[in-house]
């Protein structure tokens, strides 16, 4: 029992240092010539563009949900007024970069774990290594920079459907015009508020990325292996996103103290 | 543009003349507790057919892998002409991997591209042709596999002789001056798998290129093995000529020549 419970955990310590290392790589060799410009620009299409439908639904509709629920918090004092200034600045701040890292984990992330492992289990990625191409590069490197271009500007495209959201139940509810909507919702909202927050979405486009891809690179055991190297995509990358994301709001907060509202 | 690519097969040449294509020594490799390879050492003459044979599961295609830098032995060396594949990565490998095509098993396709550019795929990568020029090219290898008209079909769309057929001509597409090729007839009928063997005969007759094939094909290897070679358990237990193999005073190997098995 115990000899097993210590395999266990010393194959878990050499699966995420062997994680960590292929993470460690990915990030080196972003910046390491030549570039796969073509594969990148495709995988900025595939997992960028073509998730910008499910992207502005999504933050359609938590807008308008949002507005509902501050609509009925700030009625109770009498702050109506102060309903797309609060809604805004939850958007942007938290409920937006957030929203976009968990729904593209599903999305981007199932995907690149199904696609990597089935590669693998096809011998693809060692054809790929039998043409003279460096594998890595062209599959890992090239999802990982389309992910970290791609998360602020898809969090950017959330944040705006989310504000429209809640300018939709705003309209229905008390007939506001959009310029007053407008006025109100970046009211209180500067720089300091959308820059780190929507930055912070590279991070998250990097765990998603290098976590997929580790997990379809390593996939063994054929169809069943892909299933769970999909699987296993989702599941982690949204940890490792709700984890990094209390660090990245503690480093926000410290680089940026007004943005804690102490400045 | 003849000129340049003769200048450029030049420039990427890994075998020198007289040399033997491939050298393997004392390599021995495990997985986990499973030792594969066990000291095993041998050379591809330059320009040969060369059969590796042996039962499932006694190291041959982990042999192959070797020899294009796929897997890395525990120990020992292999060398293609003079370059050591076990010390070489980046633009040095690519550069060995150039010279050499490899037909997997399951022709291992890129299954997101059309057959055609299957085959354009190391043109692309490697050479500096024009589109027009690529397409032909690959139309052309195509052709001479048995696939023309194939081009824009989807490797999901074909046969698995064809399958075979189209790895073959990816294979062939930087007219490689090495050609490994894993298990040729496996999972083919046998008037398919006399078909692929008729491509690689007459590759071999045609001359240029060294050819090492792993098969369970008796026939298959008289005709390709100008010399062959048995694996048994990871460890060399034959090499000669098939008349050398035929008069082995091993029973395994008298055995497996006599063999009637064409899968």
């Amino acid at each position: 029992m115990l000899e097993r419970a210590g395999t266990a955990a010393v194959s878990w310590f050499a699966t995420v240092g062997d994680a960590s290392l292929f993470a460690a790589r990915a990030a080196r060799e972003i910046f390491v010539p030549p570039f796969e410009f073509r594969e990148t620009i495709r995988q900025i299409y595939e997992l960028g563009l073509k998730s910008v439908p499910l992207i502005a639904v999504s933050g359609l509709a938590v807008g308008v949900v949002l507005s509902m629920h501050t609509r009925a918090s700030l009625e109770r004092f009498g702050a109506e007024s102060m309903i797309p200034a609060g809604l805004a600045m939850a958007l942007v701040r938290e409920t937006g970069p957030l929203t976009v890292g968990l729904l593209l984990s599903g999305r981007i992330g199932a995907g690149i774990g199904a696609e990597l492992g089935a590669m693998r289990v096809t011998e693809q990625i060692d054809a790929l290594e039998a043409s003279a191409v460096d594998a890595f590069r062209y599959l890992v490197v090239t999802r990982v920079i389309a992910c970290i271009i791609a998360l602020p500007i898809l969090t950017s495209v959330m944040n705006f459907a989310g504000i429209m959201g809640g300018f939709l139940a705003e309209a229905s509810a008390t007939g506001m015009s959009l310029s007053v909507y407008f006025n109100r919702a970046f009211s209180l909202i500067d720089m300091t508020d959308y820059i780190p927050a929507t930055l912070k979405t590279m991070v998250f486009g990097f765990i998603i990325a290098t976590t997929s891809s580790y997990l379809g690179f390593t996939t063994e055991s054929g169809t069943e292996g892909v299933g769970q190297a999909s699987t296993k995509s989702v599941v982690l990358s949204s940890i490792l996103i709700i984890v990094s994301n209390v660090l990245l709001v503690r480093l926000i907060f410290f680089i940026f103290p007004q943005a804690a509202g102490g400045g | 543009m003849a000129i340049a690519d003769a200048s450029r097969a030049e420039a990427r040449r890994a075998v020198l003349p007289g040399r033997p294509a491939v050298r393997l020594e004392h390599v021995t490799k495990a997985f986990g507790s499973r030792r594969v390879l066990d000291d095993v050492s041998f050379e591809v003459p330059s320009g040969s057919g060369f059969v590796i044979l042996g039962r499932s599961g006694t190291g041959k295609s982990v042999t192959l892998r070797h020899m294009i830098g796929l897997v890395r032995p525990d120990s020992g060396r292999v060398f293609v002409g003079d370059d050591e594949m076990s010390g070489l990565t980046g633009p040095a490998l690519s550069r060995v991997r150039q010279t050499i095509g490899f037909l997997f098993q399951n022709a291992a396709l890129f299954d997101s591209i059309t057959v055609g550019e299957n085959v354009a795929f190391p043109l692309r990568r490697h050479t500096d042709l024009s589109d027009q020029e690529i397409r032909a090219r690959a139309a052309g290898k195509l052709a001479s596999v048995g696939l023309d008209g194939e081009y824009d079909r989807m490797p999901a769309a074909l046969s698995g002789g064809m399958r075979k057929r189209a790895g073959l001509a990816r294979a062939l597409s930087l007219d490689p001056e090495i050609l490994l090729v894993d298990e040729p007839s496996a999972g083919l009928d046998p008037i398919t798998a006399d078909e692929i063997d008729s491509l690689l005969g007459d590759l071999k007759q045609r001359g240029g290129v060294t050819l090492v094939v792993v098969t369970h094909n008796i026939p298959s290897a008289r005709r390709l093995g100008d010399e062959l070679l048995m694996l048994h358990e990871g460890r060399v237990i034959a090499h000669g000529t098939p008349g050398d193999m035929d008069r082995s005073p091993d029973d395994l190997v008298r055995a497996f020549m006599t063999s009637r098995h064409s899968g």
